[in-house]
């Protein structure tokens, strides 16, 4: 265990930890962004430069103003003072405890994971853009597709009707 | 304790911190928050296996994380699209009070 990894686990584990249990919904975001920031450095030390910038234009450049904005869209007073957890959090601990126990010993008990560190592979932007464009052009014409919908979708969802019944 | 372990560890430490804030969240917007925390966590997991497995130059994982973070994008301007829409319609986030469908 590396130094760098330990410190790079600590700030975003800190940071998504945060991120679920602030009171106020925009310090959320912020320390999700700190979050986000962390598991693109965790890419780029796994040498996947550009997934790690991927990381950071769509999750910390994008998601994140997003939820910024969904948030200011639909603060009220009253959110302030209601309680942050829901009636059920002792539950929704537990499960979520269990989930982390039980995939941590799944982990730990696993043969294949004993490998050893394997010489660092090379994924370079043309790499990538060769496969991109050759073996998985169907996926990435049906993911543009998809997009694009994703796009249209969310405009007609959130558009306000009143505007057309004048 | 060798690197990928450390990895699919940490990845499944930030799933679980996804899940209980998605379980215990009142503001539905934190909520999707956290099925976007359970997403990264994979994406990790996808990034771990690509550096560690036999045949890292075939570029799978990669192209699995790329896809991923795409559909999580679209997920979440649809998901928040969705929100602001119940929002106007009932002039709250708040989850425990969205229970119109409550016998």
């Amino acid at each position: 265990m590396t130094l760098s990894f330990i410190v790079l686990a600590v700030l975003t584990v800190a940071g998504m930890a945060a991120a679920m249990g602030l009171r106020n919904a925009i310090h959320c975001v912020l320390a999700l962004t700190l979050g986000f920031a962390g598991v693109a450095a965790l890419y780029l030390q796994l040498g996947a430069q550009f997934v790690g910038l991927a990381q950071i234009m769509v999750y910390v450049g994008a998601v994140a103003i997003l939820a910024v904005f969904a948030i200011m869209m639909t603060h009220s007073p009253e959110s302030a003072k209601s309680p942050v957890f829901s009636s059920h959090w002792v539950m929704g601990g537990v499960v979520g405890m269990a989930v982390f126990a039980v995939l941590a010993r799944t982990i730990r008990s696993n043969p294949l994971c004993a490998a050893g560190m394997p010489p660092q592979p090379e994924a370079s932007v043309q790499q990538i853009g060769d496969a991109l464009m050759h073996r998985y052009v169907l996926p990435l014409e049906i993911m543009g597709l998809l997009l694009t919908a994703a796009l249209i979708g969310a405009v007609v969802i959130a558009m306000d009707r009143k505007e057309e019944m004048k | 304790m060798n690197p990928l372990q450390n990895y699919l560890l940490l990845s499944s430490l930030l799933f679980s911190i996804g899940l209980t804030g998605v379980l215990i969240r009142r503001n539905a917007i934190l909520v999707l928050i956290g099925i976007e925390l359970m997403l990264n966590a994979a994406n990790i997991n996808f990034i771990a296996f690509w550096r560690f497995g036999p045949n890292p130059s075939a570029l799978t994982g990669i192209m699995f994380a790329l896809f991923s973070i795409s559909v999580a994008a679209a997920e979440a301007a649809v998901g928040l699209a969705i929100i602001l829409a119940a929002y106007r319609h009932s002039r709250t986030t708040d989850l425990d009070q969205m229970n119109s469908l409550k016998g």
